[in-house]
């Protein structure tokens, strides 16, 4: 008889599937996983149950993949059941990791977006302005709705995170490099982010182009010019976030002459990203004069959604301040 | 790292008391500070200073953290233009501070907590104004009440 295989477990909460994706693209490599693990729970790939995962033994589990952002009390629930059930829990991809796209809903409040969701958007049709509850009883019979939480959290503010892998979605080979790792036991000091420990712009292949100096007279988006591909991205007046994000995607995006947009969160010298790169594209602005700075700043419609795009939930503010959330216009 | 608080004593229904975290460049501000209390000027006991080297060293984190660990207001003091001891270091802060502005106005946070002064270092009675009007502006604001953390949340559904 063949010793036991280690067992794998992967889930989803808050976030698009992209995460799955990532494991489909190890492509070849995935039959090298399977033959390595045993994937005991995948619900986006195998008919495993919540029950399932419930009669498993405390721990039995050596490593959960968990992706996704914590929105629901299911979600929240799920979380604190694998937590359980795992020796390992990593936070896969953004959303788990600092809350992802799905976290810029912190901007907002519970009742607002489900007021947007289900009776605002031209889309919706509801008559009878039904919203969600969570629990609803109809002839006898009662139907429950998980709750919906007011704030998107990451899953370390749930539960205790063990790893993180960064990305959105994370990089295969930042996966299967992740893989190795804990199956060969060698194992970092918890809390690591596995992949590199260094700024993009160390990998960036446009590196060379990037000036010793540097000074923005107007900052664009990548729809106000014709972008050149040889040349940095920041020196073209582009919010690029590379150098307040950690290394390990190869430069994707810069490959196909975007810039980045800091998915892979800070390196861990850094706490707030968000904070890092408004310093860092805010010291490049020109002008000494209140009204000169400004101008050049308000070229920049957006500092929220472009510094935190992935990671406002994990940063230091979390979400905009309560009772000043009001619903959109 | 991302747990601490600032410690606040339990009041009981004590009248609120604004909590001003300042950072002070040591070659103006700071010593506008001392000059102040030398001089027996009074202000306002709300401000906690930490002494930086330049107010350019007040890295955006910062701010942000003081908010998180629960202080009411954030007041960066400097040299005033064109006095910078390290020439330029002034006129980064002014940039970084337009676009934190902005960016704290964004996540609601109101205008009068975050406070950017130029004081030289024989401006005493400006140190003493400026503390004593944020600390007004910030105690009728009221509490900066952001998001309880995690220990203190336990299984609130909020």
């Amino acid at each position: 008889m063949t010793p036991a295989k280690p067992k794998l477990a992967f889930y989803w909460c808050s976030s698009c599937g992209g995460c799955e994706e990532t494991v489909v693209d190890l492509a070849e490599a995935i039959l090298d996983v399977v033959a390595a693990v045993e994937i005991v729970f995948w619900p986006v790939a195998l008919d495993f149950k919540r029950n399932d995962v419930e009669a498993m033994p405390d721990g039995s589990i050596m490593a959960t993949f968990l992706n996704g952002a914590i929105r629901t009390a299911e979600q929240e629930d799920m979380a604190r059941l694998l937590r359980r059930k795992s020796g390992l829990l990593v936070a896969f991809g953004s959303c788990s990791h600092l809350g992802g796209i799905p976290g810029l809903a912190n901007l907002f409040d519970r009742e607002s977006i489900l007021h947007a969701v289900y009776l605002e958007s031209p889309s919706t049709v509801n008559p009878e302005s039904v919203l969600p509850l969570t629990c609803h009883h109809d002839k006898g019979h009662t139907v429950e709705l998980p709750a919906f939480h007011n704030t998107v959290r990451t899953l370390d503010q749930i539960v205790d995170v063990d790893y993180y892998v960064p990305g959105c979605p994370p990089p295969p080979r930042i996966l299967r490099t992740a893989l190795q790792t804990l199956l060969e036991g060698h194992l970092p000091p918890k809390g690591t982010v596995l992949a590199p420990d260094c700024a993009l712009c160390d990998e960036c292949p446009r590196q060379d182009t990037k000036p010793e100096t540097l000074s923005i007279a107007e900052f664009k988006r990548p729809q106000e010019l014709l972008i050149d591909e040889k040349t940095c991205l920041l020196a073209q007046g582009l919010t690029c976030i590379g150098p307040a994000t950690r290394a390990g995607c190869e430069a994707l995006c810069i490959q196909g002459n975007m810039p980045c947009t800091g998915c892979c969160g800070p390196t861990s010298r850094v706490q707030d990203q968000g904070a890092k790169i408004l310093s860092c594209l805010a010291s490049l602005v020109e002008g000494k004069e209140d009204a000169e700075i400004d101008r050049v700043l308000n070229t920049i419609p957006d500092p929220v959604g472009t510094f935190y795009r992935y990671g406002l939930p994990g940063s230091f503010l979390r979400r905009k301040k309560l009772n000043e959330v009001q619903a959109p216009k | 790292m991302r747990n601490r608080q600032l410690t606040r004593a339990p009041q009981p229904q004590a009248a609120f008391e604004p909590r001003i975290v300042a950072f002070f460049c040591n070659w103006c501000t700071y010593l506008a500070a001392d000059l102040t209390g030398t001089s027996r000027m009074k202000y306002a006991p709300n401000v906690r200073v930490i002494r930086l080297m330049c107010s350019g060293r007040v890295d955006p984190q910062f701010v942000l953290d003081a908010f998180a660990q629960g202080a009411d207001g954030v007041l960066i003091g400097g040299c005033h233009p064109g006095d910078c001891h390290y020439q330029e270091g002034n006129y980064r802060t002014l940039r970084r501070y337009h676009l934190l502005r902005r960016l704290l106005r964004q996540m609601g946070i109101e205008e009068e907590r975050f406070r950017l002064e130029w004081i030289s270092a024989a401006e005493a009675d400006r140190v003493r104004n400026a503390i004593n009007d944020m600390v007004e502006r910030v105690r009728a604001l009221g509490p900066l009440q952001l998001e309880p953390k995690r220990e203190d949340r336990e299984e609130v559904a909020v």
